[in-house]
């Protein structure tokens, strides 16, 4: 049976959006309900994905002004206005590696800006607890019940989140707020 | 040797210069701060190949007291930095700074928030090495251009200088 069969046998409704692109699955889940689906994920003998090879935040804001800007250009037909109000602006996207059948999966979860946590996967998983810390320093999205929440990158009282759309690649100076000891 | 004697180029004074320079000259020990692929060129020049050896630095100094030259090679990141410091200060003097590689000069192809855009910002620099990273020779001949400057340096007169600002209750020295 395929994978994709398997994994839809597996979540049943949980599965918001499922889609396969050069034999790469994805499949999107609610905020809510990731614990439930990651734990199912891991113990379903069909599936048995065991392994979490990283953990990633993504930012979508200047994917969605794109091709709004793009729409709006008379020129290009094909472009298709994007519908309705924007996506949430940041994913979280859980890559799983199943050491058993060496499958592989991504899992996505939609995390609005307003409401920036996740609950943390470290208890199923040790391998979380750096990209998430990473994921913490980079986009600011805080995962709930994580051990130990810290800075993984760039130093604790860094003003700002690096890996965000709206900030500019040179910085904006925060080595002023770096604490000399000399 | 009270201080009128080491006043102006006298002779006494400019050999013994030349003796004290003679003897730095010769030994200018490194500290390898090497931090990227520019790290493996300085060892590529520390090891029997290029053998730095040869012009005296003799000894890679991990130890910051008893080092000279501090060759610093490679990308130095923002959160580095206090560490460098540390370091530099930790030197005692007298001490010179080898910038080694684009990334040490100026920060190099990385343009980011969280890299530092050259190491002058933090700590004075003697000789910068251009290239990425720079052969070893590069490097040799920045410890040529070390030791040309320090045949050229004035400690005594330098020192006389420093007591006499001191004694006048001057606070810049």
């Amino acid at each position: 049976m395929q994978l994709k069969e398997r994994i839809m046998r597996c979540l049943g409704s949980d599965v918001l959006a499922i889609t396969e692109y050069q034999g790469d699955i994805v499949v999107e889940v609610g905020k809510n309900r990731i614990r439930t689906v990651m734990e199912k994920l891991k113990n379903d003998p069909d599936l048995s994905m065991d392994f979490l090879s990283d953990v990633l935040g993504v930012d979508n804001k200047a994917l969605y002004e794109k091709a709004k800007k793009k729409a709006k250009k008379k020129d290009e037909a094909e472009a298709e206005e994007p519908k309705g109000p924007p996506p949430p602006r940041f994913e979280v996207v859980y890559l799983l590696l199943s050491l058993k059948s060496n499958e592989r999966m991504m899992v996505k979860v939609r995390v609005p800006e307003d409401d920036l946590e996740v609950p943390t996967v470290t208890d199923l998983w040790k391998a979380a607890t750096w990209p998430e810390r990473e994921a913490y320093d980079m986009f600011g999205i805080r995962f709930k019940g994580h051990p130990d929440l810290r800075r993984l990158l760039m130093w604790d009282e860094f003003p700002a989140y690096p890996l965000r759309k709206d900030y500019p690649l040179e910085g904006q100076g925060e080595e002023r707020i770096l604490i000399y000891d000399a | 040797m009270s201080n009128e004697i080491i006043k102006g180029p006298g002779w006494i004074l400019t050999k013994l210069e030349w003796l004290i320079n003679w003897g730095r000259k010769r030994s200018p020990w490194p500290l390898p701060y090497g931090t990227a692929c520019c790290g493996i060129e300085m060892m590529a020049a520390l090891a029997s190949g290029y053998d730095m050896a040869r012009f005296g630095a003799e000894r890679p100094s991990f130890s910051p007291r008893q080092a000279d030259v501090l060759i610093e090679a490679g990308t130095i990141t923002k959160k580095m930095v206090p560490i460098l410091r540390r370091i530099y200060d930790q030197m005692a003097e007298p001490k010179w700074v080898i910038a080694m590689g684009a990334c040490a000069c100026t920060g190099g192809v990385f343009r980011t928030y969280s890299t530092l855009q050259g190491i002058d910002q933090v700590i004075p620099v003697d000789v910068y090495v251009p290239g990425c990273p720079p052969r070893p020779e590069g490097l040799i001949y920045a410890l040529m251009k070390i030791i040309e400057k320090i045949e050229k340096d004035h400690p005594l007169y330098n020192k006389a200088k420093e007591f006499e600002r001191s004694e006048r209750g001057c606070a810049c020295s």
